[in-house]
């Protein structure tokens, strides 16, 4: 039996102890679970060590006792800026001493502060000036079209984005009571969110189905290998 | 001796045929390619002649930027357009008298290349050089030094719709700390809280609560904790337990901080135990099978699932729907959102997982800053009602005064 064989065969197991949790929780998908946990805790905290501390933090404070690994790090000199996100990380193991664990908020608040105030921007940008910039540049009933039925066409779909923008703006406005025309305005905001959310509910369905089959496929694969 | 079918010389059919022969000899030339290839070949070779220099060849500071970076342009050569002469040009590098070396090549139609140089305040000289079949051709050398500029001109608009909101928010927190009462419309599922907590203690099942699978660098993790400080101090206030696995070992910590607090503010600190909120592993769907497990093994009553969520949400959804636990989830990733909508009871979309930690803290600082939002959105609202106005008539009349205040309005929204 070589190696190969041995993968498909855990591969296919493992696969159908996850699945039988569909008939009920069982030893079989406990074991299944416990070495799923396992292993992908062990393997995160690896790749944490060697793709994070080691190459962005280690070689550049001693890039010479780690040039054989980290090509990156050789011929470099140490970058001693580097000291603060050591200290900044020592701190946060403080959590381990109780008497002094209080001292690990201070790196949770660079971490949040900073993540925050860098994300602000960005998200500012892309997530709310971006679509403002797109809606206000369509024009309410179409200004260019061909003939009569391509300018009903246009001035429906213009009208249905523009009018589902406000009202989703006003369902999300939430210092103001929604009742009278704002509540109106705020209910059909509700809609049209559900509308997009059950267009996006069956594309990702769809999506899901075919990580079935492609699951399914493998168990085929392994059936196939019987004969 | 005769060979048959061959003329002899000076016969009549000899006669005949030479002039034929002459004939077809001077019109062969004139026939298809074909005819050609089989003739004797007179090589002409063609020289192409090397292309015309770029001219006024010019280096200046790339602009906007943290420097380490210069912008080279030239005037095409006059052979740009031919593809025979002109294959491209080469940018060449020196530094303090340095031989010139090649940094890019920029195709035929480019008149401008950035360059990445390694030192800011340090002139470098550079020539374009046009190249192709027929050789080069060299322009005159220019050079400049890169610098540091401390503001990018080109996001002043975005820097503008930043201070109109961080100003609103800023201006609404002042406002709600001097004691102004600010209203929050109702959301449907913080109202819930207290009885799916209730529901919890009078069923005697522990409280689920799940903040995401993302660490502490997103914001819909940091709301999802924020909310859990205000749930966990009803939970203590109701002798209830709390059950919390993280995929994240920083959330898991800053949930502790965060519920030995609110245990502690409940009056509950003997009740607080720092077993129940633990690590489980950063491996998504292996978190999510212990989730699965734990649900179906601890039955809780209740399930909240606040935070960021991807492939994982109609997983856990589905599973506490099975065992029959009140669920209230909240997310801003829209592609999970429908999942939650369709599994659990009370679902708080996008924006309703940040404003929900100001419904429940009533905190001065959040009610402030959710008023100031909503001036924003406000703004934003008005704009696209009146940028579509505007469009419109543009686009229907023309007139320039119209064209002019669009593209005022499309400037302040154009996230440069």
């Amino acid at each position: 039996m070589d190696w190969s064989t041995v993968q498909l065969w855990v591969g296919a197991l493992l696969t159908l102890m996850i699945f039988s949790f569909l008939y009920k929780d069982n030893p079989f998908y406990k074991f299944a679970e416990h070495l799923f946990v396992g292993v992908s805790a062990a393997y995160w905290m690896v790749q944490g060590f060697w793709q994070q501390i080691v190459p962005n933090l280690l070689a550049k404070l001693a890039p010479g006792s780690f040039e054989n690994i980290i090509e990156a790090a050789r011929g470099q000199q140490p970058e001693l800026v580097y000291i603060i996100p050591l200290i900044l990380g020592l701190i946060l193991l403080t959590r381990l001493i109780p008497s002094i664990a209080w001292f690990s908020r201070w790196s949770m608040a660079f971490i949040i502060g900073y993540t925050a105030g860098s994300n602000l921007p960005r998200y500012l940008v892309s997530d709310f000036i971006k679509q403002v910039e797109k809606t206000l540049a369509l024009p309410l009933v179409a200004t260019h079209a061909d003939n009569w039925l391509q300018w009903i066409m246009y001035s429906v779909s213009n009208l249905v984005v523009f009018g589902g923008v406000i009202c989703g703006l006003v369902y999300f406005y939430f210092s103001k009571e929604h009742t009278g025309a704002f509540g109106r305005a705020s209910r059909a905001g509700i809609w049209v969110l559900m509308v997009a959310f059950g267009a996006s509910f069956g594309y990702t369905v769809m999506a899901r189905i075919s990580l079935l089959i492609g699951r399914l496929e493998f168990l085929g694969s392994w059936i196939r290998s019987f004969t | 001796m005769k060979i048959s079918g061959i003329p002899r010389a000076g016969s009549r059919a000899a006669r005949l045929v030479a002039p034929l022969i002459a004939l077809t000899c001077i019109v062969l030339p004139f026939g298809p390619a074909s005819a050609q290839e089989t003739s004797p070949e007179v090589v002409t070779e063609v020289v192409v002649p090397p292309p015309a220099p770029p001219t006024s060849v010019a280096a200046i500071d790339a602009p906007n930027d943290a420097g380490h970076a210069l912008l080279v342009t030239w005037q095409a050569s006059p052979d740009d357009a031919n593809a025979d002469v002109l294959a491209g040009y080469r940018v060449l590098r020196s530094q303090g008298g340095s031989p010139f070396e090649e940094v890019g090549v920029a195709a035929p139609g480019q008149d401008s290349f950035r360059d990445r140089v390694p030192e800011n305040a340090v002139r470098y000289d550079y020539k374009v050089v046009s190249f192709g079949p027929g050789g080069v051709g060299e322009s005159g050398t220019a050079g400049a030094e890169a610098r540091f500029q401390w503001f990018d001109k080109t996001r002043v608009s975005s820097f503008v719709i930043m201070l109109i909101v961080c100003g609103a928010i800023v201006f609404n927190i002042l406002r709600a700390q001097a004691g102004q009462k600010m209203y929050i419309r109702k959301i449907a599922g913080m109202d819930a809280v207290t009885e799916a907590v209730g529901r919890a203690t009078e069923m005697g099942q522990p409280v689920l609560y799940v903040a995401g699978i993302q660490d502490m660098d997103n914001v819909q993790t940091v709301a999802g904790l924020t909310i859990l400080g205000s749930i966990s101090k009803l939970i203590a206030e109701y002798e209830t337990s709390l059950v919390m696995p993280c995929s994240r070992s920083l959330v898991m910590s800053t949930a502790r901080e965060t519920v030995k607090e609110s245990y502690l503010s409940a009056g509950r600190p003997d009740a607080y135990r720092e077993d129940g909120i633990y690590y489980v592993t950063d491996e998504q769907f292996g978190f999510v099978a212990h989730v699965d497990g734990l649900m179906v093994r601890k039955k809780p009553a209740t399930c909240f699932y606040l935070g960021a969520f991807f492939a994982e949400s109609l997983i856990l959804a589905e599973t506490g729907n099975s065992i029959g636990a009140i669920q209230v989830a909240g997310t801003a990733m829209p592609t999970q959102l429908p999942f939650f909508v369709a599994a659990c009871d009370y679902t708080l979309i996008g924006e309703e997982l940040f404003a929900a930690s100001a419904y429940l803290s009533q905190d001065e600082k959040m009610l402030g800053s959710l008023k100031g939002q909503d001036f924003g959105k406000g703004v934003a609202m008005v704009s696209i009602f009146v940028g579509g106005i505007l469009t419109t008539i543009e686009g229907l009349t023309g007139w320039p005064v119209i064209t002019m205040l669009n593209d005022k309005i499309h400037w302040l929204w154009s996230g440069g």
